[in-house]
């Protein structure tokens, strides 16, 4: 995956992850031009498109639009599975997820997505352990301190 | 300084605003509150305001002021400073940055952290984003924890190791050990970053793909994954619809695809597997149909059977059938893949293919369009053409220039019959005229030139075709050309095809009048009317003082082309009158240039006619220069074989045999033993030897140089005379007519003379006139030899004759040493 764009019925950007390095010149322009294409498409066309040398996967829930673009040789099913498997993942952590979650909780939306996707491929095919990594990532940030590699605590 | 606001907070701050203006000051201004709080160096808020610095970004607003308060954050000792931080990397420093380097310590330090989710975010960071410096710098931490049994930073390391790879190719190596183990997981996590981690080592480097496959039998291992993942009872972690973790087993099957290509052993090896698969996965949802296609796509990659591929590719047939227009439009992707590899198995497909031409999705139609094109050939052309014609009056405009182009081309290899192919491209001019190529009009005309008996009916169509409108562009062209070469036709009412129309030449000088005069018309089209009621002016009686006129007006226009074009007419009314008729007259028939050899057009032309033939042009011109080399090839190979009918074949491959022994060392030609080609092929019109220099009419060049024929055998009645010909055109070809007759009393039925030369020589049999050599010498079987002698060196020949006679069979063999030297030399 190259990247993945999440964005409202109104063309808002909430989400923008990007796996290959690239001005950000050309990610806003790239992002416009995108945005226009997929807000374009009517709904009974199919989920897929090609878009300059991508294949550019997407699919919408309520009020959102998931766009992930590919290359050539991925298999655009598979990357349908991808984008439902993180609404799920998003869905199960925020209990019945909306796009206000993701806009108040962007932070949120991304560390579950790193929990979940790494450099644009799966990293975990399980819901379940994807979810327990970011509770428990969570308790974490309750912890005042970290120990470091040194193992000496630093305490204030 | 009070608190700086919360995220939150300043979110639903800045959604409050009504305008793009309102939201702008909103952000100033805390942007010069985050600022000063950077310079400040706070380190309790400064996550906080990192934070919801990155909210601002998204917007669109610039960021860069936070970027070294990322690096801070991420030396912090707080994982919630750490996490913000690293997002902030990601999201900030990619590796155009300046500061990106100064990243690398950090994360160096990170990746050893005792706390594995501080290593998580490393992992993540440098997998995500790492510059190829940083991945140098780092690739031994990552290639440290590559073999941790920690699972949770395992799979990370893995695709950490991707991205250095990516970035590093050189790097790849070092990686190597590591992946000894990494399959016997039970990790799905892991399971999964593993076979992405080998599939790019695999991808990228040809003898790593050798190591995996002899050394570490990968594919073995593989199989039996996928095998469990299929047999294996219900997995609620990896479940998704009653399928066990499918996003695993699309990547086995795609290394797999990797593994069996160009390789026999590794593709048997998965065969089982593949069937498996393909007939057991449940395709209600979408995810079973994901694996599907990855296996299809497997299967058509590597060398596997063919029973597999016909499976693979009716499984395509039937995602053309599903309701979900995602599967379709896979379907058709793939299809379009394999049409040149499968065309038979395809073509089973062909009017569900069709029928995708009438979905509503543009994607989808696109590929139906071009794989229809792809299916095209002579004996559905016909049907085809009728849904393709139907889907260019029908379709979006951006399709309609490729779909005409694509029905003139098809139309030009498979057109079933002259009228039909002049009624299909009036079809398509009259249709989608105005998106026609400009190249289509010059091999439009050329077309219509060549047929000639269709001219009357063509230009009566075209002329048909303007009179209501007449601003597509490429159909004025062809019509007015037409009318100027052909408008004497349409005036005497000639056409036979259809109710010729009453037209008169005034009418006719009006039509194109009215082209010249029109907005519409571009410089190109009146150049062409202009030209074409020019030509008329041979061809019509009664209007010549009116085309005069016109002619005489255009001499002051204001397109130079118009003008100068109309200036050279006027003076050929004027000066050079006696010229005009013979300037103005009929073209000729153009010289074609075929794309296809003649043999294809024989094999796919599926009627009767003969229309290939007749665009060839006589044989008088001139000929082709690489003649040396055609006729080596027509001595040496096999291609014209098709054209040339047989002798029996079974005798010739027998007899060849018991030849060979007898020979030794002499090279050896028999008749062809090729597959029986068409009868109707008449003797005369074999192509190929129009191309060596010597025409079919008196082959006889040099008998005046009379070189003295021989008679090469002459025995129990039976003798064979030889006489020569040498090439004009190729020294090194000698041409042979063989005559053989019969003394005796009785017939000599079945014959069948065979010639064997030595190896320097090659030899060429023509086919014999017949098979009986009739009795009393009241008739001979004649049959060319072709003898291509490059070496110059002295002709010798063996010959074997086999003929029935008196009942019995006869055979004899015997050697020709006298040829003459003029025959050879």
């Amino acid at each position: 995956m190259q990247f993945m764009l999440l964005f409202s019925r109104q063309g808002k950007l909430r989400l923008q992850k990007w796996y290959v390095p690239l001005s950000d010149k050309e990610k806003k322009k790239i992002t416009r031009e995108l945005v226009q294409t997929v807000l374009a498409r009517k709904p009974k066309m199919c989920s897929f498109l090609e878009w300059r040398d991508l294949k550019i996967v997407y699919k919408r829930y309520a009020s959102l639009y998931f766009c992930c673009a590919i290359e050539d040789q991925d298999n655009e099913l598979i990357t349908l599975e991808i984008i439902h498997r993180y609404v799920e993942l998003l869905d199960k952590y925020f209990g019945s997820v909306c796009e206000l979650d993701i806009i108040f909780n962007f932070e949120k939306a991304y560390f579950i997505l790193d929990e979940f996707l790494l450099g644009g491929e799966v990293q975990e095919t399980s819901k379940k352990n994807v979810l327990k990594a970011i509770e428990q990532a969570d308790l974490l940030q309750e912890v005042r301190y970290l120990f470091s590699s040194l193992g000496t605590s630093m305490l204030s | 300084m009070p608190a700086p606001i919360r995220l939150r907070e300043l979110i639903r701050t800045i959604r409050t605003a009504r305008t793009q203006a309102e939201e702008r000051e909103m952000i100033q201004k805390e942007c010069a509150a985050i600022r000063s709080s950077f310079r400040e160096e706070d380190n309790t808020y400064r996550c906080r305001n990192v934070a919801k610095l990155l909210y601002m970004h998204m917007l669109g607003y610039p960021a860069h002021f936070g970027q070294l308060e990322c690096l801070k954050l991420i030396a912090s000792q707080k994982f919630t400073d750490k996490r913000i931080g690293y997002l902030g990397a990601m999201l900030l420093l990619d590796e155009r940055q300046d500061v990106h380097l100064l990243m690398t310590n950090c994360i160096k330090n990170d990746l050893n952290h005792s706390t594995q989710f501080v290593q998580g975010l490393a992992l993540c960071t440098l997998g995500c984003m790492g510059s190829s410096e940083m991945c140098r710098d780092l690739a031994g931490e990552v290639e440290k924890l590559l073999k941790t049994s920690n699972s949770y930073l395992r799979k990370k390391a893995a695709l950490c190791a991707v991205h250095v790879i990516r970035k590093v190719p050189e790097l790849m190596e070092m990686f190597l050990p590591a992946t000894k183990n990494l399959l016997n997981e039970k990790n799905h996590g892991v399971l999964h970053t593993s076979v992405v981690l080998l599939t790019e080592m695999c991808e990228r480097s040809p003898d790593m793909l050798a190591h995996f496959r002899k050394n570490e039998k990968l594919v073995p291992q593989l199989v039996r994954i996928l095998k469990n993942l299929i047999m294996s009872g219900y997995s609620p972690e990896h479940d998704v619809s009653g399928i066990s973790d499918p996003f695993l087993q699309v990547r086995i099957l795609r290394l797999l695809r990797i593994l069996g290509r160009n390789d026999d052993d590794s593709s048997e090896a998965m065969n089982d597997i593949l069937a498996q698969v393909a007939t057991n996965t449940e395709t209600s949802k979408n995810v079973g149909n994901a694996i599907l296609y990855e296996t299809v796509l497997t299967i058509m990659d590597i060398k596997s059977e063919s029973g597999l591929r016909v499976l693979a590719i009716n499984i395509l047939g039937r995602f053309l059938l599903n309701n979900d227009k995602n599967i379709r439009y896979v379907a058709l992707t793939s299809l379009l893949k394999t049409v040149q590899t499968d065309h038979n198995a395809v073509q089973r497909h062909r009017s569900t293919i069709v029928d995708c031409l009438k979905d509503l999705d543009v994607s989808i139609k696109r590929r139906a369009m071009e794989l229809s094109f792809a299916l095209v050939n002579g004996n559905n052309i016909r049907g085809m053409m009728k849904e393709l014609l139907y889907f260019l009056d029908s379709c979006e405009p951006e399709f309609k220039a490729d779909c005409a182009s694509g029905i003139f081309l098809a139309a030009e290899k498979y057109a079933p019959s002259k009228r039909w192919h002049i009624d299909t491209i009036m079809r398509v001019l009259t249709t989608a005229g105005s998106y026609v190529r400009d190249d289509a009009v010059p091999n439009l005309i050329q077309l219509i030139t060549n047929s000639v008996e269709m001219h009357a009916y063509t230009v009566q169509r075209l002329y048909k075709a303007i009179l209501g409108d007449y601003s597509q562009q490429p159909l004025v062209q062809v019509a007015a050309w037409c009318i100027g070469e052909y408008g004497d036709l349409l005036v005497s009412g000639q056409c036979e095809e259809e109710e010729p129309i009453q037209v008169t030449e005034d009418e006719v000088l009006d039509i194109l009048e009215s082209v010249l005069i029109s907005n519409m018309s571009t410089s190109v089209t009146r150049g062409y009317a202009l030209t074409a009621i020019m030509k008329l002016s041979t061809r019509f009686t009664c209007t010549v003082n009116r085309i005069k006129k016109v002619v005489s007006i255009y001499g002051s226009s204001i397109d130079v082309e118009l003008q100068q074009r109309a200036v050279e007419y006027n003076a050929l009314f004027k000066k050079y009158d006696h010229m005009r008729s013979a300037l103005l007259e009929r073209m000729p028939v153009m010289e074609k240039v075929t794309t296809n050899g003649p043999t294809e057009i024989v094999q796919t032309n599926g009627e009767t006619e003969p229309a290939p033939l007749e665009t060839k042009p006589p044989p008088s011109g001139p000929q082709p220069t690489s003649q040396a080399n055609d006729l080596l090839d027509l001595l040496g190979g096999n291609d014209i074989t098709p054209v040339i009918p047989t002798a029996p074949t079974s005798k010739p491959s027998s007899a060849g045999g018991e030849l060979l022994d007898l020979l030794g060392d002499i090279n050896l030609t028999g008749a062809p033993a090729a597959a029986p080609a068409p009868a109707s092929v008449p003797q005369i019109s074999q192509p190929p030897f129009l191309l060596d220099g010597l025409s079919s009419q008196p082959l006889f060049n040099d008998i005046a140089a009379g070189i003295p024929s021989i008679t090469a055998y002459s025995k129990n009645g039976l003798k064979i005379e030889f006489t020569f010909e040498r090439s004009n055109t190729n020294p090194s070809v000698t041409v042979i007519t063989i005559q053989a007759s019969n003394s005796t009393e009785l017939d000599m039925t079945d014959f069948v003379f065979q010639a064997a030369v030595p190896k320097t020589f090659q030899l060429q049999l023509l086919s014999p006139s017949s098979s009986i050599v009739p009795a009393f010498n009241t008739g001979t079987i004649t049959q060319v030899i072709k003898v291509l002698n490059p070496q110059k060196q002295q002709l010798r020949m063996r010959i074997k004759l086999t003929y029935n006679h008196k009942g019995s069979a006869m055979q004899d063999l015997a050697e020709v040493n006298n040829f003459p030297p003029q025959s050879w030399q």
